[in-house]
């Protein structure tokens, strides 16, 4: 997709009326997540019962694309169990390194629309940014 | 149409517009064929020439030292050590210079507005020799205060680290009054030429720099060619930066006498074909004449302000005066995070930086997290800015603003 039709159709919409972007009164684990050289900067909140993701939320300021990609994970993540919230994660990396299956980024749901963020190497840091960081706060418990 | 366009291959059959001269400039034509030259009829490693080839290496290298020394207006040849760019000059200066004369409890003066390349290599220097860093803060336009200056320097201070030119605001800082004021107190003063000696002469001497910097890429030369220009008893009194080969004059097993400048600081085989590069270059622009490139760059900076001035939701940094930004302007556009800018520009044809410019302390100053930066050259055109302001326009709209 040309970046300006995927502003349009899906980055915009998630970055100007995000649909998570507060923060949660009860969380179990926050964990902020920065790309030092670009100012993304993101507070990932989630609440895990029974290690499923009842509820999560962000907040943070930074380009469209790290905060569009950090709400549409978010979409995507809550009533998850953490081992498929993991494996999404897997899934959205593996599609932005280009080694993910169609059939997988299907899963992906809304977030498959950053897939041709692949092509564009500098911007790759940004749609990663929530991802990176649930999957550090998920790791973080199965140790 | 701008005359000089002709000159540059990267420009022919396409409408790309290249608005990122303070990052790289582009190369004309003659700057590799001259390269070329070079390696076409006499490559060889020079100075140690004990045939035709070599010695002709050896001339053509000395000639572009010879060359980059007139453009900068230094007394002689070997005030000019070739290095790969400006970071690693400044970086010379602060291991060689700085390691051997500044200590505990001096203070290093550079301000606020620096490239990184002119701070960290002073706060390595500071951290080691527990010496003190301190800054000169700018007014928000860039402007720094005579009353500033006499304030930060003091008897303490060794050495001021200035840019001549800031590569976010595009203000000149007043090197001159700097220099003196900081001599006044026995301090030697650094000056980063990096964005300035593309765009105005420079004449070191005047100018009474202890050492000067600048990269040949900034300036339609080839990547990897940079100068240090330095005062001769400094350079005399410093040790070496490297040392191996090409660099000395006596080796026994224990120590070794160094090579007289600028032989002294130029360690291991040199980049003679840079260097040939970089003097087709100045002699390039030496054509052109600075007067003609101020011009040229100040009628498209003033235009290119005043249009984005009258476009909604832009701020433009710096100072007022278009002719004070060196081409380069620095703007931001309301709830558009600057690498959105720049992407969809991309898709325009529109190449602009953006981001922290390696000036992440001056990002914090002005309260920003990132800006966007276009910045000219004498061979960019009016109908080139008129179009970047027109797509300036629509960004808004592209990011999903209904305005
Ligand atoms: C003011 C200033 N100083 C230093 C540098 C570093 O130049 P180089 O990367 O060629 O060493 C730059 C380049 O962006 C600059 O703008």
């Amino acid at each position: 997709m040309e970046i300006k039709s995927l502003y349009r159709e899906i980055v915009n919409e998630h970055n100007l009326y995000p649909g998570h972007k507060y923060d949660l009164e009860n969380p179990t684990m926050v964990l902020q997540g920065i790309n030092p050289s670009c100012g993304d900067d993101i507070n990932l909140q989630l609440r895990i019962e029974d290690d499923i993701i009842t509820d999560a939320s962000f907040n943070g300021s930074g380009c469209a694309i790290s905060q569009a990609s950090a709400d549409m994970m978010i979409d995507l993540i809550i009533g998850k169990r953490k081992e498929e919230a993991l494996r999404l994660a897997e899934t959205f990396m593996g599609m932005i390194k280009g080694t993910a299956t169609a059939g997988q980024i299907e899963s992906l749901e809304e977030a498959a629309a950053l897939q041709d963020i692949s092509h564009m190497p500098a911007r790759v840091k940004c749609a990663v940014l929530g991802w990176r960081t649930m999957r550090q706060m998920l790791e973080e418990i199965n140790k | 149409m701008n005359p000089y366009r002709k000159d540059f291959p990267i420009f022919e059959g396409n409408d790309k517009i290249y608005f990122d001269n303070a990052a790289t400039t582009q190369r004309p034509a003659r700057v590799f064929a001259e390269m070329t030259a070079f390696n076409d009829t006499c490559n060889a490693n020079p100075l140690r020439g004990l045939y035709a080839w070599s010695v002709e290496a050896t001339d053509r290298y000395e000639q572009a030292r010879h060359t980059a020394a007139a453009f900068i207006g230094a007394a002689q040849d070997c005030q000019i050590i070739f290095t790969r760019n400006a970071t690693e000059s400044i970086n010379l200066v602060a291991y060689t210079w700085g390691m051997a004369n500044i200590g505990e409890g001096d203070e290093i003066l550079i301000s606020i507005m620096e490239h990184h390349s002119n701070i960290l290599p002073w706060q390595m220097v500071a951290r080691q020799k527990k010496a003190r860093l301190v800054y000169l803060e700018c007014l928000p336009d860039g402007t720094i205060t005579d009353e500033e200056i006499e304030s930060k320097l003091t008897d303490r201070t060794k050495l001021v680290g200035i840019g001549h030119v800031s590569n976010v605001m595009g203000v000149t800082n007043p090197v001159e009054k700097i220099i003196a004021l900081a001599h006044q107190k026995g301090a030697v003063v650094l000056v980063d030429g990096a964005q300035s000696a593309p765009h105005m002469p420079i004449d070191v001497r005047k100018m009474d720099a202890d050492f000067f910097a600048f990269s040949g890429h900034k300036l339609c030369g080839p990547m990897g060619i940079g100068v240090l220009y330095g005062k001769k008893e400094l350079l005399e009194d410093m040790p070496p930066f490297l040392t191996g080969g090409e660099m000395i004059e006596y080796v026994t097993r224990e120590s070794a006498t160094y090579a007289e400048l600028p032989h002294k600081f130029e360690a291991g085989t040199v980049n003679a074909t840079g260097a040939v590069g970089l003097e087709a270059a100045i002699r390039y622009i030496q054509e052109i004449g600075f007067e003609t490139i101020m011009k040229t760059e100040e009628t498209l900076t003033a235009r290119l302000i005043a249009r984005l001035r009258e476009t909604p939701h832009v701020t433009v940094y710096g100072q007022e005066d278009p002719s004070k930004h060196c081409g380069i302007v620095t703007f931001n556009i309301e709830g558009c995070h600057p690498h959105d800018v720049a992407s969809v520009l991309d898709t325009e044809n529109i190449y602009i930086r953006a981001g922290h410019h390696c000036a992440q302390p001056l990002m914090k100053w002005m309260g920003v997290g990132s800006t966007a930066r276009a910045s000219l050259y004498f061979y960019n055109t009016e109908e080139e800015v008129d179009r970047f302001a027109d797509k300036i326009s629509q960004v808004r709209g592209w990011l999903g603003y209904g305005d």
